[in-house]
């Protein structure tokens, strides 16, 4: 079969008039000629700024902390610690479940005892960044070090050094007594292993071990705070949850939500990094403390890298095995990962998509979340599963190897469909893991040779499949008819990937007008219902799907107000691609133009409202074909070649479809190849700075080609599914299949920089 | 949090007067793409920055088939690889200088700059040693002429006296069959600092190695000189096998250390496979002179 190269295809299942077209972004000028607003651009009357004190050691006891010469430094207006945490309940929850409040607190300002070198401690609010630089020198902080835990295995040994004295293994759901870094031991189960073992021709058991990551988003962690003079709190923030920082400022201070307003601003990247809220209560405080002035704080890139959190390392060990003719008939995984300083690593969700795409009948999972002394992991896109399928995809690749089998072939013939259980134990709905994998196969790319060398390397070609599961979550969003004919939208979904535009989209598909006449708008916690993180690929879905809502209640109203001007009934009215029509009377019909002018006169304004909760998520599965070239005297990689294909249900707005295809396929190329925290024995981080912390640059990689396909989610009203994680989950393990077809070298490291694939060929 | 004099003398008595005056506490500006980033990270706490870019002698850049090259030591990398008779005359150095971080640095970095820097990883020192260059200094007492390979002494730190001044490089004139090369390995394509690097330079004559050089980068606290893997090519073909020999004897003599940008194994296997490598280079280059 011959297959003609584009860059860019879009395999679409369904067409309309404005869900699947490119139309230009509201927020792309403002950005583009620098007006639009982020954190670190707020100015305020009166503004002090403030700096955060942050542990030195991994791991120690706080004696004392003294901070009489920095307040007697002239300009410093305030200090905090946990001292200044009112007394409250004992768990928080700020949207994302329960945890318990020390916790909680304690990753804002330590109070006892410190878990992380970059651990914040206390904060100052001061005249100038200078002045509260200064300050912080001048706080004198007693420690007692302790030994610290960096890895999963050492936090699970025996003897480790234990974080927590209140920290008790929960195992297999029920709460043990056990006093240990393991917080919490799971296991899925389905079918007989041994079983599924004992008939297999073919086993293959790897062991993989991958080091902590950094989402790495371009624009720091900002935060302005206004405690006002009547207790009304303001914050200004960058973040991917503007109702989540509140919840989690009303948890840390005891201060109702009603009390307190967030204000996102625009947001230069959070990946799932800036759903955790990091100094935005010290902010407050110090605004109160300071005499109600407003505090800004903008982190550096260390304090980003040391004191925010990144995504787990990892240790894991994936067997499984295959009859001769390709079917896996079992499949076993033991993954431990690095929660960070306080219990919750991904390990859940690594668990949940480790061989979700496979359709096997003799499937074991044990996870473990292990905290250990570094930064409290947080979200970074498909958290837990890149981890997972760097081992699981790796091992699929070799027992295609051993059996000579096509890896795509091997990975169709046991590809997961509609009504495959999950050994987690979902039930796969209508899902398109088969249609990527045939998308790929059918590629120009599949199909085409080896790319040739660039510089007398040797080169290969990997292949990849994963998946996520996505959430769905609560969102609301307001449309108010203006008198022009165009529409207001509100929404409470902060902006990360072009979510503005593909909202205002499907209101108007639903009023039939034209994409420019929708005008979206992020706004404030007072100002729109309560909207969950942009997150979990959840924002185009859910939020999309409340905007549909408004829009049908918009409609709705209109039609009702043009068969009151016209005196007919309602049903008699119908109202489609922007005009409303009597479906008995030709005479009658008006645009929606027409009808929005008159509004005022006929009754009052229109204002719909959509508030969904929705739970028809679809999961989405992504792929990746790599061509790389290694030299096989330095070990390094170049990507050659990148196609990712990835199930996007229906895609609104295929650019931006394209644009998150492409970002995770970077980020998984950059996690594969050189980005890692690279620890002294100690426990610091010795390269917190781009320079040492090497993302890849625009001259590393190649122009990514990207397929859509699109297999409708029966639980959307256009057929979305989250399309923001599920492509960032397989480019490592792709990599390491394309560097293991090039040089030889079976990489069960990440990441697989030069020295590691040289030190693989040597041994 | 202190505030710093900033100075602009025009000449190098006034420049030298200044050293003489604050002491450890100055430092000598050019284009500021180490000193501003170091300083910004706490690295030195300053009473003044002087800048060199308005004393003439500092900002000099000659050519000629007679006299060679001199630098001044202000000079940015652009001005440099700008000129073409320079660019063709001095091979390794116009790799060093097209490196040095991306467009906009080189639009201020000096050699000069690098050099006094002396990182163990800076990428124009090898360069220059092959090239033979010299360091130009003046001070309280008077001028001095050093080999660059003598100049450094440390990670960061010089064998130049507190009140001296690096005025400018001079590199002879290559003569025909002269060749030389620089490459770094990093594991980006850019915007990187070297794991390991490669200065060498060839005279060929009737198809002979006359003489080579061979510096490395980043294998020690200071750029290595490797004068006894240059020396075992004399006399000798540019053949694989001599070549590999040489790049034998780098690979023994440097001394890394294990840190996040590689290991004391995988430094020095590259200094063999980018010595070999920048020879190779080198005596095409020096044949294509011939
Ligand atoms: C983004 C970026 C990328 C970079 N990439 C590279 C790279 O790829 N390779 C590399 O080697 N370097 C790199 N560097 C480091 C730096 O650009 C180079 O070392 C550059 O050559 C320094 O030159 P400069 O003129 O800016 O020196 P300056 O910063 O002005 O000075 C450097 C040091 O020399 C001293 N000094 C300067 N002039 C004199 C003088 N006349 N007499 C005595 N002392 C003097 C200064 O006091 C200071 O200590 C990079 C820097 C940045 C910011």
């Amino acid at each position: 079969m011959t297959t003609t190269y584009e860059p860019n295809k879009v395999l679409s299942n369904k067409e309309f008039k404005v869900v699947g077209t490119r139309p230009v972004r509201p927020d792309g000028a403002d950005k583009v000629t620098g007006r639009a607003q982020y954190g670190a651009d707020l100015q305020l009357t009166g503004l002090l700024y403030g700096k955060t004190l942050r542990s030195p050691h991994a791991h120690a006891n706080i004696k004392s902390i003294d901070f009489k010469k920095a307040l007697a430094l002239e300009g410093v207006k305030a200090v905090v610690s946990a001292k200044d945490f009112p007394e409250t309940k004992d768990t928080a929850n700020y949207g994302l479940g329960d945890s318990p409040m020390n916790y909680f607190r304690g990753n804002i300002l330590a109070d006892k005892k410190v878990l992380y070198k970059g651990q914040a401690i206390a904060a100052v609010a001061a005249s100038s960044v200078h002045v509260a630089e200064a300050a912080l020198s001048l706080i004198d902080v007693k420690y007692e070090v302790l030994d610290a835990v960096l890895t999963a295995p050492e936090g699970m040994a025996k003897d480790a050094p234990i974080l927590h004295d209140d920290l008790f293994t929960k195992e297999f759901e029920k709460q043990t007594k056990v006093n240990s870094n393991i917080a919490e031991h799971f296991q899925h189960k389905m079918g007989d292993i041994d079983e599924g073992f004992a008939g297999a021709d073919v086993i293959v058991e790897r062991t993989f071990d991958t080091a902590t990551v950094h989402q790495g988003y371009i624009e720091p962690h900002n935060v302005t705070a206004l405690w006002n003079d009547d207790d009304r709190i303001h914050v200004w923030t960058s973040t991917q949850g503007a109702f989540t920082v509140r919840a989690a400022v009303s948890e840390a201070l005891a201060v109702p939500v009603s009390k307190i307003k967030v204000t996102p601003m625009e947001i230069g990247g959070g990946f799932g990094g800036k759903i955790n809220v990091y100094e935005d209560p010290a902010a407050a405080l110090l605004s109160k403390k300071a005499g109600h002035k407003p505090v800004k704080m903008v982190m550096t890139r260390a304090e980003v890298f040391e004191g925010t959190g990144p995504t787990p390392g990892s240790h894991m060990t994936v067997k499984m095995g295959a009859t001769n003719e390709g079917k896996i008939v079992a499949a076993q995984a033991n993954l431990a990962m690095e929660a960070g300083a306080y219990p919750g690593s991904p390990v859940g969700a690594g668990a949940m998509c480790v061989f979700t795409a496979y359709d096997i009948a003799n499937v074991t999972i044990d996870g473990y979340d292990v905290v250990v002394n570094k930064p409290k992991t947080a979200a970074y896109r498909a958290p837990g599963a890149p981890n997972a399928a760097f081992a699981a995809e790796q091992v699929i690749d070799e027992i295609a190897e051993k059996l000579n089998i096509d890896p795509l072939e091997l990975r169709l013939q046991n590809a997961a469909k509609e009504g495959t259980r999950r050994a987690d134990g979902p039930i796969h709905p209508r899902i398109g893991c088969v249609e990527v994998l045939e998308a790929m196969k059918e590629h120009h790319h599949y199909q085409s040779p080896l790319t040739p060398a660039k510089n007398g390397g040797k080169v290969g070609r990997g292949v990849g499949i994963g998946f996520w599961f996505n959430i769905g979550m609560q969102s609301a969003c307001n449309i108010s008819v203006n008198n022009d004919g165009t529409v207001n939208l509100v929404e409470g979904s902060t902006d990360i990937g072009g979510s503005r535009a593909s909202i205002a989209m499907h209101a108007a598909e639903v009023l039939g007008i034209s994409y420019e006449d929708v005008k979206p708008q992020v706004a404030d916690t007072d100002s729109v219902g309560y909207t969950a993180i942009t997150g979990g690929s959840r924002t185009t879905f859910a939020t999309g799907w409340a905007a549909y809502e408004a829009a049908n209640d918009v409609k709705a109203q209109l039609i009702d107000r043009a068969a009151t001007i016209w005196g007919v009934d309602p049903d008699s009215v119908e109202m489609e691609e922007g005009v409303l029509r009597s479906k008995t009377d030709t005479e009658l019909n008006m645009s929606f133009k027409d009808l929005s002018a008159q509004l005022n006169d006929t009754g009052g304004p229109i204002v719909g409202r959509g508030a969904v909760d929705p739970s028809g998520i679809g999961g989405s599965f992504c792929g990746q074909i790599v061509d790389v070239e290694v030299d096989p005297e330095t070990g390094k990689t170049d990507i050659l070649r990148f196609t990712v294909v990835q199930d996007a249900g229906k895609a609104i707005h295929p650019s931006y479809v394209e644009g998150q295809m492409q970002g995770g396929s970077v980020q998984g190329i950059g996690w594969a190849l050189n980005e890692e925290y690279y620890y002294s024995e100690d426990g610091r981080m010795n390269n917190p700075t781009f320079l040492d912390y090497r993302m890849p640059t625009s001259l590393d990689l190649p122009m990514i080609d990207t397929v859509i396909v699109e297999v409708a989610n029966p639980g959307h009203p256009y057929g979305v599914r989250g399309v923001g994680e599920a492509n960032i989950v397989s480019p490592q393990a792709a990599v390491a299949n394309a560097i293991k077809s090039a040089v030889g070298a079976r990489m069960e490291k990440m990441p697989m920089n030069p020295a590691a694939i040289m030190e693989q060929l040597w041994s | 949090m202190n505030s710093i004099d900033y100075i602009r003398p025009t000449t190098v008595d006034e420049a030298v007067s200044l050293l003489a005056k604050y002491k450890e506490k100055a430092r000598v500006l050019a284009g500021g793409t180490d000193l501003i980033v170091q300083m910004r990270g706490g690295r030195y706490q300053l009473d003044a920055v002087i800048d060199g870019k308005h004393i003439e002698e500092l900002n000099q850049l000659t050519y000629s088939k007679e006299n060679g090259l001199v630098i001044g030591a202000a000079v940015p990398c652009h001005k440099i690889y700008g000129d073409e008779n320079i660019a063709s005359a001095y091979p390794g150095i116009m790799d060093s200088a097209t490196l040095i971080g991306g467009i906009q640095i080189q639009g201020r970095a000096s050699l000069g700059g690098n050099l006094m820097n002396a990182a163990p990883s800076a990428d124009a020192i090898p360069a220059l040693i092959a090239h033979n260059a010299v360091a130009n200094i003046v001070g309280a007492n008077g001028t001095r002429s050093v080999p660059v390979e003598d100049i450094c002494s440390g990670p960061g730190r010089t064998t130049l006296d507190t009140g001296e001044i690096l005025v400018s490089i001079s590199v002879p004139a290559p003569s025909k069959g002269f060749g030389a090369r620089y490459i770094r390995f990093i594991p980006r394509n850019e915007m990187d600092i070297a794991v390991a690097g490669a200065g060498v330079s060839v005279q060929l004559k009737n198809g002979k190695i006359e003489a080579a050089r061979v510096a490395l980068s980043s294998v020690a606290p200071t750029p290595l000189f490797v004068e006894n893997a240059g020396n075992s090519l004399v006399g000798k073909e540019p053949s694989d096998e001599n070549i590999q020999a040489a790049a034998n004897l780098a690979k023994e003599a440097a001394t890394p250390i294990t840190d996040m940008r590689g290991t004391v194994e995988f430094r020095k296997h590259l200094c063999e496979v980018l010595t070999r490598r920048a020879l190779h280079t080198a005596v095409e280059r020096a044949r294509e002179e011939n």
